[in-house]
């Protein structure tokens, strides 16, 4: 009569189990969820202004690289090292970054007695922050500069150089308390 | 770029180590009766475990790493000493002493991350942690030796009790008031007739009866309990709510049938009600922050004591209630907050009609 | 009135010793240091240059745009250095100032003033205010007219005058309801005028007897003006708390007052209003409170804008060196290094706080004891937000509602572990306002290089359009030429 109850066990557990399988592999066909979130997210923390300076094609190929795994975290000069570290922190890569300088954020300049108006610095910048005319100084539009040197390459006279944006009244914010506490 | 001092600049004459202070003040009077109402056995009970519960909080910041001077001295993990031993048995041996303490302050205090960090609350963990792991031990009570009677150990005597155990356990020990009338109620005796002899007002509200250290005077812990209340140390939500909650039950089963339920002033002076009320439900790190909330959290543990101690297998549900309701203050926490300035209760911006606005 | 109760909030003591004594002026000091900011929005622009003498009230520097206030000469003399100079400011950051030496003539510039206000119509009461630099003077500095404008009249219906004053200390308002207040009832009148209808609710503590019988008197036989008591509670000054107190309604997240019909103005302000208007005189003075017990005697002084406060405090006699100088009040006031930096439009109160009175416990770790929560005024939760904020979790700060906070400074007034609170939150906002600066900037980036791409394609489009254009007129024209030579040889 023992084995009634033991085979009774056994055919029930085995039933549940195939069940539970079974909607496993539903819910993974009928929720699965389009595309990939995390390329997405690691595409917003990027600076967007599709440099290159990463060697891909722009920030989205950059964020399929690194969703994948193929690419440092420490890819993207214009982020510094608070993008590295967010970078890291997000994909859970552990880096030493003390290698990289941040220098904060950056704008190009134009040293305007170098400059010759050669035009070769506004047809580069992805986001047309230059502009001027042949033979004529060329102006940086800092609103629209990302700071991400294409510029600064090409210009023939080293008139271009990315200066840090000093702290204003504007930019400044209150640092973080310092307590032992936990 | 100098870093700025931040504003406010001043601040209210408050702090935790005056708050912990306040707290110890009100339990004095309730803490001396029952010292001298039990003997010197209960003052080593005492002293043992506000010894064991300040080594162990040394002990463990020294292993986090963390420094030592002043959380020793804020107070917390002597409050939390104290309330454990106001919960044992007043002649509970050494080591029930010792690990209890040491339970409380590393285990119910500190693995959980330190002050502030804890979930449940740390003397009543290592209570119910003692209960259930020496259940012997921990209900083990005897009746009343004041200091100055014949009967009550000398100093020297009371050592060898705390430390080598009581000689003659059967000529000492008693059961508490709830014990005994729970055992009476299951043997079918009616409420009125379980009662003890002894019982009257005066003896569960001052206290004359066997039960844990603290558990005894009623009306000396309600004193203690007025005092944080005018102080504004604790708020009156879960004290008002608690009591409440458990003295309308308490009357409606008594009504119901009298002679199964007992009535409102026997479940409101007896046992851990009174210090879990003031002292224990109203622990600043496992209660819930705002008013609403400690109103439901009072409330539920009112009414489980209830149920614990009426249809529940311990005669005492303080501890156990407490407990419960501690892992609830998160979602309670979580669930009801207060509602922000310019927001309805779901957090959507306020909307006026036309006509609102025009006033 | 019926009046309605705001939550939270504390109960400092209130130490408005300094109510007791009457104004006194300053004598003008040896110099004057103007800051072209000293108003929320951009900052003036200078329309004068070193060497110019100026009169008392000229234009030292224009507004630039719809959110911004001039500036002008708080005294007659010689423009004698313009730059970067240290302004009150918790970074310590200098700000573009121009110091003025006084020639000690104090000469007003002539200015025109009108028969009657009453009968001067809104707009151009608006554009004169504007013109005068009023700004906010309860210490938030907005400029002021921009609340009179034209676009709002329609909605508004009540106007609260702010006679609150909170702040611990600070007794500048109390004193100037108490000995100015017709001055400061004819400035409500121009605003209720400027504002076409409505009415105008005088605010006043109750711990401010006299003021509230001086200003009950001054409003007497004006039916569109009452005095509402309000219980003295910080933050009652606060404007959304203040609002609630007497309308009973709460202004909605993310609007303005001016959306549930409200506007408010401090009475400093109404004065100065009154003093645009009436006489045509911009704003170069106010009154301050200098307080501390490490002053000789708490009093309030009616001070040039671009006093030094070194000279200020040498002017009222210290006793001791101070342990912490405070421009405001001690619960929302901001720290000063040093005297060096000048009084400007938003200075309602200067302290030379003696060792006792300022704290300075050390943090412990936070026991979840509930006293911020009660005491936000915002409705907020204090220790979870910090708790965020520590981790540096800022979305999680957000959605408890970092942003909402007023940093009013009741939660760490009353916090026994004496966290920092105020700081955390401050930390907060800053790091979510770079974080939507950053964000903002990528989508803009995004557009300007979607905008590049565009142009690009369609000047390649262009050129291969004239590159096809030219190669059909050269192929057109050699068909012609063949057909021509066609034509000519048989």
């Amino acid at each position: 009569m023992e084995h009634i109850t033991l085979l009774i066990g056994i055919v029930v557990i085995t039933a549940l189990g195939l069940l539970l399988g079974l909607g496993l592999g539903v819910a993974s066909q009928k929720l699965h969820v389009e595309g990939d979130p995390l390329v997405d997210e690691l595409k917003a923390m990027l600076p967007g202004a599709q440099c290159g300076q990463c060697g891909f094609a722009g920030c989205g190929p950059a964020a399929e690289a690194l969703a994948r795994g193929e690419a440092v975290i420490t890819l993207c000069p214009p982020g510094g090292r608070t993008l590295a570290a967010r970078l890291a922190e997000r994909l859970g890569v552990k880096v030493d970054l003390s290698a990289i300088k941040d220098k904060g954020p950056q704008l190009a300049a134009i040293a305007e007695e170098s400059c010759i108006g050669c035009t070769k610095c506004f047809k580069v910048c992805p986001t047309d922050a230059i502009i001027g005319a042949p033979k004529q100084i060329h102006s940086v539009l800092t609103q629209a500069c990302t700071g991400c040197g294409a510029c600064v390459d090409v210009c023939p006279t080293d008139a271009l150089a990315l200066q840090g944006v000093l702290v204003s009244m504007r930019t400044w914010s209150w640092p973080k308390p310092l307590t032992e506490a936990a | 770029m100098t870093v700025p001092v931040t504003s406010p600049h001043i601040h209210a004459p408050l702090s935790v180590q005056r708050m912990m202070i306040d707290v110890m003040v009100a339990l004095l009077p309730a803490t001396a009766y029952g010292v001298w109402l039990f003997g010197w056995p209960a003052f080593n009970l005492l002293v043992l475990c506000l010894a064991t519960a300040l080594a162990s909080e040394a002990a463990a910041l020294t292993i986090a790493g963390k420094p030592i001077t002043r959380p020793l001295t804020d107070g917390s993990a002597a409050l939390t000493g104290w309330l454990l031993a106001l919960s044992l048995p007043p002649w509970a041996p050494w080591w029930i002493a010792v690990m209890g303490s040491a339970f409380a302050i590393i285990v119910g205090k500190h693995l959980f991350g330190g002050i502030g960090q804890n979930i449940f609350n740390p003397a009543m963990l290592a209570r119910v942690a003692l209960l259930i792991s020496f259940p012997v031990e921990l209900t083990f009570w005897v009746a009343p030796h004041p200091l100055n009677s014949p009967t009550s150990p000398g100093f020297v005597e009371s050592l060898g009790i705390t430390f080598m155990g009581v000689s003659n356990p059967d000529a000492i020990s008693g059961a508490t008031l709830l014990g005994h009338v729970k055992t009476e109620l299951g043997r079918g005796v009616e409420f009125a007739q379980a009662l003890p002899d002894y019982y009257s007002f005066s003896a569960i509200g001052l206290g004359n009866i066997s039960g844990s250290l603290g558990e005894t005077s009623a009306l000396l812990l309600l004193l203690g309990g007025v005092y944080l209340l005018a102080r504004r140390i604790i708020s009156w939500h879960i004290p008002a709510t608690m009591l409440a909650t458990l003295a309308l039950l308490a009357g409606v089963m008594h009504e119901i049938n009298p002679a199964r339920f007992a009535d409102p002033l026997y479940h409101l002076l007896s046992g851990g009600v009174m210090l879990g009320a003031f002292f224990i439900a109203t622990d600043l790190v496992t209660s819930p922050g705002t008013s609403r909330g400690q109103l439901i959290y009072g409330a539920a543990i009112g009414f489980l004591v209830y149920v614990i101690r009426t249809f529940g297998g311990y005669p005492e549900g303080v501890a156990f209630a407490v407990l419960f309701m501690n892992a609830m203050t998160p979602l309670i926490d979580h669930y009801l907050r207060p509602r922000i300035y310019g927001r309805d209760r779901s957090g959507k911006p306020l909307a006026y009609t036309h006509e609102e606005r025009r006033q | 009135m019926k009046l309605f109760r705001f939550r939270g909030g504390v109960h400092p003591e209130g130490r408005k010793e300094s109510a007791a004594l009457p104004i006194i002026k300053m004598p003008l000091p040896k110099r004057l240091r103007v800051p072209m900011q000293q108003h929320i929005g951009a900052p003036a622009e200078p329309v004068v240059r070193v060497g110019q003498y100026v009169l008392k009230g000229q234009l030292l520097g224009s507004a630039v745009g719809a959110i911004s206030a001039p500036v002008h000469a708080p005294t007659s003399g010689t423009v004698v250095e313009m730059g970067m100079l240290p302004a009150p400011h918790p970074s310590g950051l200098p700000t573009f100032c121009i110091v003025i030496e006084p020639d000690g003539k104090d000469q007003w510039e002539e200015f025109p003033v009108p028969r009657d206000p009453q009968e001067m119509p809104s707009e151009i009461i608006a554009e004169r205010v504007a013109a005068a630099g009023v700004v906010g003077l309860g210490g938030a500095t907005f400029p002021s007219a921009v609340k009179l404008g034209a676009a709002n009249s329609r909605h508004i219906h009540t106007i609260i005058i702010n006679g609150g004053e909170c702040e611990p200390y600070l007794t500048c308002d109390d004193r100037l309801m108490r000995e100015r207040a017709d001055e400061v009832i004819d400035g409500v009148r121009i605003i209720l005028h400027a504002m076409r209808w409505g009415r105008a609710v005088i605010a006043i503590e109750d711990n401010k007897p006299e003021a509230i019988a001086a200003m009950t008197a001054a409003a007497r036989g004006y039916g569109n003006i009452e005095v509402a008591v309000v219980p003295a509670r910080y933050p009652a000054g606060s404007e959304k708390q203040l609002i609630v107190n007497v309308t009973g309604r709460e202004v909605p997240a993310g609007a303005l007052p001016a959306s549930i019909g409200v506007l408010m103005h401090n009475v400093g302000t109404a004065y100065a209003i009154h003093q645009a208007i009436r006489y045509g005189r911009p704003l170069v003075s106010r009154i301050v409170t200098v307080a501390g017990d490490a002053m000789r005697e708490p009093r309030n002084v009616e001070v040039p804008i671009g006093t030094l406060v070194s000279d200020l405090l040498e002017f009222c006699g210290i006793r001791e060196e101070p342990a912490r100088l405070l421009m405001g009040g001690p619960m929302m006031g901001m720290s000063l290094s040093h005297a060096d930096v000048p009084v400007i439009k938003g200075t309602s109160g200067v302290l030379a706080m003696a060792r006792h009175e300022v704290t300075t416990s050390e943090t412990t770790p936070c026991v979840r004891c509930g006293r911020c929560v009660s005491a936000c005024p915002a409705g907020l939760v204090p220790l979870e937000m910090a708790a965020r904020a520590r981790h540096d979790d800022m979305k999680g700060a957000e959605e408890w509602g970092v942003m909402e906070c007023i940093a009013c400074g009741s939660c760490s007034y009353v916090c026994p572990s004496h966290i920092p609170l105020v700081q955390y939150f401050n930390y907060s906002k800053g790091k979510i306002a770079l974080e939507r600066e950053r964000t903002r900037k990528n989508n803009e980036t995004r557009q300007l290089i979607e905008a590049r791409r565009v142009r690009v394609e369609r000047e390649e489009a262009e050129k291969k359009a004239r590159a096809a254009e030219k190669a059909r007129a050269r192929a057109a024209a050699k068909q012609a030429a063949a057909q021509q030579t066609e034509e000519v040889t048989p």
